[in-house]
């Protein structure tokens, strides 16, 4: 063990691509060809297939037996370190996946339903969409939830949607050309906002840790739909005015959308509706216990006011008197159906049982931990040489999060917040999260603590920072040139914007590298 | 809480104290100092009460979900973009390793191997589809329409998408959505086009006539969304082109073992549904959209996912993974970014890999032999059954629309009528296409079988009687 850490090396197999592998006639799966009875021989059956749209050659797939596929791919996921160390991941509240739900969601009675079944097949289904539903509402103060969004950029989509429907019921959409953002909101608010057809208004960081209220109402007008914005923001700043704010948009007329992305230090405490907001969305993925795995499946929770609700046109689950559960469609064509169906179904079911586990007292527990491990892991990150807090003149403590900065390490030595993360793998931590755009802080990095990891994780993780830090001014090469741990060496990225160059298919890299099909 | 919560290691008494000491605060309250007293609320919250234990826990969600009927003990039929297909057991053992399941974004040599799944994801969806650049999927076949128009109207600078009017209702709600209104800068405006009654194909004529100056592209299906297969799909990318159109093609991928892939009848833009590739139906959350291209500069440079390439490590010749063209996702550039990008079905994307490397070239063409073998049997038992029709018996893959408007019976019925056999009959289609009558769209794949399909046709013939 160096510097009390634990000796670490990542497995390594220099696996081939799949598209590489195999031998010719070699099968990884048979289905059924010699069954009497179907009238049609199975040599025959593709004249069924109008001339002209027949598969000429067979797709240039790799031929593998079930083992070697099976082998490939566990290769391949012990060279993924996800939460196997530990995972600070800010902005995305790593935590607990409860094994129970993710065996119980393979079951048949969700993996093996379809979506168009009779709701009378789907009450269990229904019932727990309805119990989400339900909870949220008492969490938030909103009116109805809908799980249809794939992600928290969808669930703000949907909300930018959900404003332009609302806005063109009253005839002045076309005067509502505005969403007003900050710089320091998440980047789907102003893109999904973009992407519904309104222009984009990023009120600008200022002195005390948020845009001015000043700043908002400079803008905020007849032209103004909505206001998109996260509370706390990602450096970990809560906006004191925010009720204000909420005030001023709806004075012009504007919708107001919280991004509960940061929901993790405030659940319990915050009530989006008692701070006046019209909608809100939150990360069952995240907040809610369901894994992030990659990068989805996810849902944005997205809820809304009454006033708001008639605009969804996303099929919504209600509750009959005589206790069973239908879907009830929208009679308008779609403005606000950002998916097909009712939603990543597992992923609300691990959502709503991990609420069940936790209960009221034990959500607030769980923003009281986080905040409570963000603020330890604080005192001791400050004390290691080169660190800093982002925006260090704001004392007050920060919620589940804070954005800090290697600024002062970067001077003194060369080695840059990138060669950090890329050293930290090599102890077996995950990489921390550095900034979403746009960076303010000189060479930022983001770690949320949460409330899963122990307080031996949090010193494990502080301990790594500092024994890089230290590396930075013994050896920076170490680190210049880490990870030295992993299966490959740092990635260099040549030629991923030159269309000469980046390859996302095998067909692609082939053909621009020369090389036999 | 009198115990420790076990998702929780610092919800002991001895741990909150170790973090207030160290931290030199005297409670919990003092660490919200940023938030006004005023904004924080007095509520009681009226959650249910925890099942803190597991076996608790466990048993309600059974008890829940047990209420729920399954494509499993039922024969079902239904399908319309969401399939029941096979899904090999080593699909499900690969996606749920920890290692995937609770990976978020790590360095690219740290998460190699996730990357390079997500690769081989692309590159052999590509295979299928005859296409050089492949983006990470989206959340559904719908957003991947909605995406791909709202790209061939920036490749354009034109604003109408053609679309055929037998589309399922819900995707061509999810396009609208991602079309907005005609108030709004960047509206494009969603028509349709007619359909051929005599085989269900697409109008040709009226295709024509629709296709001027103004149509950034011509979005189609094959097989179309009621099973026909669109044996004139050179045509319709031919008249696009000729009207400087891109043309965008929704393809089933379990049909491309033995149908055409799109590359080969002129398609610019394939998209479609990532579920049947090794994904359960999930009550509809297993569904992720899929989007491919030529890999041509104007096509490369419109892509609102991230993207996956082969690219270099700093040690000569090794391989690595990373994004191309970051810079124009949401991440790099927010709102002047191409729409917007953000968690999709990423973990979907590594059981498609997994599928499609475990069934390979024959697999791919023994699957589509099965379906259409499957499919052709049951539309002919079914419309030798008196006063049912099978409307365009021949020329689809895997679904049919059946019609029961001689029998008197509404499809609602027909289908109350089959549960009570533990048969989920096919989807309604009467009120969303009044045109076609009460008729229903049925689906058979490889998971059936010739005594399920005959199962099927015995009660069809019983409940119609």
């Amino acid at each position: 063990m160096k510097n009390g850490l634990r000796k670490y090396h990542a497995a390594v197999w220099d696996e081939p691509l799949v598209m590489e592998m195999g031998a010719t006639g070699r099968r990884g799966q048979l289905f059924p060809v010699d069954e009497p009875g179907f009238g049609v021989a199975v040599d025959e059956v593709t004249d069924l297939i109008p001339e002209g749209m027949r598969r000429e050659r067979p797709a240039e797939l790799p031929e593998l037996s079930e083992p070697d596929v099976l082998r490939h791919y566990l290769h391949l996921s012990q060279e993924v370190l996800g939460m196997m160390g530990i995972s600070l991941f800010g902005t995305c509240t790593m935590k607990y996946n409860p094994r129970v739900t993710e065996a119980l969601t393979r079951q048949p009675f969700v993996a093996e339903t379809h979506p168009d079944q009779d709701v009378e097949t789907l009450q269990g289904t229904l019932e727990i969409i309805h119990g989400l539903d339900r909870m949220l509402r008492e969490l938030t103060g909103m009116d109805q939830f809908v799980f249809q969004p794939g992600g928290g950029a969808d669930a703000a989509f949907l909300h930018a949607t959900v404003t332009r429907a609302y806005h063109e019921a009253r005839g002045d959409l076309a005067q509502r050309r505005e969403i007003i953002t900050t710089v320091q909101a998440h980047p789907c608010n102003p893109a999904t906002a973009a992407a519904a057809g309104f222009e984009v208004i990023n009120l600008p960081l200022e002195e005390e840790g948020y845009a001015s209220v000043e700043a908002l109402r400079s803008v905020a007008s007849e032209r103004t739909a909505a206001l998109m914005v996260n509370n706390p923001d990602d450096i970990g700043i809560y906006n004191p005015h925010i009720k204000e704010w909420v005030d001023i948009v709806h004075s012009v007329g504007g919708l107001c959308f919280y991004d509960h992305a940061n929901y993790n230090g405030v659940m319990g405490r915050i009530r989006a509706r008692e701070l006046g907001f019209d909608a809100c969305m939150m990360m069952l993925h995240k907040t809610f216990g369901a894994p992030k795995a990659g990068g989805g499946p996810a849902v944005g929770a997205y809820g809304c006011s009454e006033d708001l609700a008639p605009y969804l046109t996303t099929p919504v689950v209600t509750k009959g008197e005589d206790g069973r559960y239908s879907v009830k469609v929208s009679e308008q064509a779609g403005s606000t159906q950002v998916r097909e169906y009712l939603g990543n179904i597992p992923v609300v079911i691990k959502a709503y049982a991990w609420l069940r586990a936790l209960g009221a007292a034990g959500v607030k527990e769980a923003a009281d931990l986080s905040l409570l491990a963000n603020n330890y892991m604080e005192t001791r990150l400050l004390q290691i040489p080169g660190v800093t807090k982002g925006l260090p003149h704001l004392d007050k403590h920060r919620m589940e999060m804070t954005r800090y900065s290697l600024g002062e390490l970067t001077e003194e030595t060369g080695v840059t917040t990138l060669d950090v993360q890329n050293r930290m793998v090599d102890y077996g931590v995950d990489a921390f999260w550095l900034s979403h755009e746009p960076w303010f802080i000189p060479e930022p990095f983001t770690p949320e603590a949460g409330e899963m990891w122990s307080v031996e994780d949090l010193d494990y993780w502080v301990d790594v920072i500092a024994a890089i830090c230290e590396e930075a001014r013994t050896d920076p090469d170490l680190v210049k040139t880490a990870p030295h741990n992993q299966p490959i060496h740092r990635v260099a990225g040549t030629g991923l914007d030159d269309p000469e160059r980046w390859a996302t298919t095998w067909r692609a890299y082939r053909r621009k590298n020369g090389l036999e099909s | 809480m009198n115990r420790a919560h076990p998702y929780m290691a610092n919800s002991t008494p001895e741990a909150k104290q170790h973090m207030l000491k160290a931290i030199g605060v005297g409670s919990v309250d003092e660490l919200f100092e940023q938030i006004p007293n005023q904004h924080i609320t007095t509520r009681r919250f009226d959650l249910p009460v925890p099942l803190d234990s597991e076996v608790e826990l466990r048993r309600h969600l059974n008890e829940t979900l047990g209420k729920n009927q399954t494509c499993e003990e039922n024969l079902s039929f239904l399908g319309g973009g969401v399939w029941q297909h096979h899904v090999p057991a080593i699909c499900d053992e690969i996606w749920t390793r920890s290692e995937f399941l609770t990976s978020v974004w790590g360095t690219g040599s740290s998460d190699l191997g996730r990357n390079q799944a997500w690769f081989e994801y692309a590159g052999q969806l590509g295979e299928l589809v005859g296409m050089d650049f492949v983006g990470l999927p989206v959340y559904s076949w719908g957003a991947a329409v909605g995406h791909s128009m709202r790209m061939a109207a920036r490749m354009t600078g034109r604003n109408r998408i053609l679309v055929p009017e037998l589309m399922d209702p819900q995707r061509l709600d999810v396009a609208r959505t991602y079309g907005g209104f005609p108030e709004q800068g960047g509206y494009l405006e969603i028509i349709s086009v007619g359909y051929n009654p005599v085989d269900g194909r697409l109008d040709l004529a009226d295709l024509s006539g629709k296709l001027d100056q103004r149509v950034a592209a011509v979005y189609f299906e094959n097989p179309a969304y009621l099973g026909g297969i669109e044996s004139g799909a050179d045509e319709i990318a031919r008249m696009a082109r000729a009207a400087g159109a891109e043309t965008i093609a929704g393809v089933d991928p379990t049909s491309l073992g033995v149908m055409a892939p799109p590359s080969q009848y002129g398609v610019d833009i394939a998209v479609g549904t990532t579920q049947p590739l090794g994904v359960h139906m999930n009550g509809g959350g297993g569904v992720g959209g899929f989007i491919a291209t030529r890999d041509e500069e104007r096509y490369a440079r419109e892509y609102p996912t991230l993207q996956v390439s082969i690219t270099d490590t700093i040690e000569e010749g090794e391989r690595a993974f990373g994004l191309a063209l970051f810079q124009q996702s949401s991440y790099g550039s927010r709102e002047d970014g191409k729409d917007w990008t953000g968690n999709s079905v990423y973990l979907w994307a590594i059981a498609n890999a997994a599928y499609m490397s475990v069934l390979g070239p024959t697999g791919f063409e023994e699957l589509g032999r099965a379906i259409l073998r499957r499919s052709s049997y049951a539309a002919r038992l079914i419309s030798s059954i008196p006063e049912i029709t099978v409307r365009w018996p021949t020329g689809f893959f895997k679904e049919f629309v059946v019609g029961f408007d001689e029998t008197g019976l509404s499809v609602s019925e027909v289908n109350r009528r089959l549960r009570s056999h533990g048969i989920f009959g096919g989807r309604d289609l009467s009120s969303d296409f009044p045109d076609l009558g009460q008729s229903a769209l049925y689906c058979v794949t490889e998971v059936h079988s010739v005594s399920d399909i005959d199962r099927l046709a015995a009660a069809l013939e019983e409940v119609t009687r």
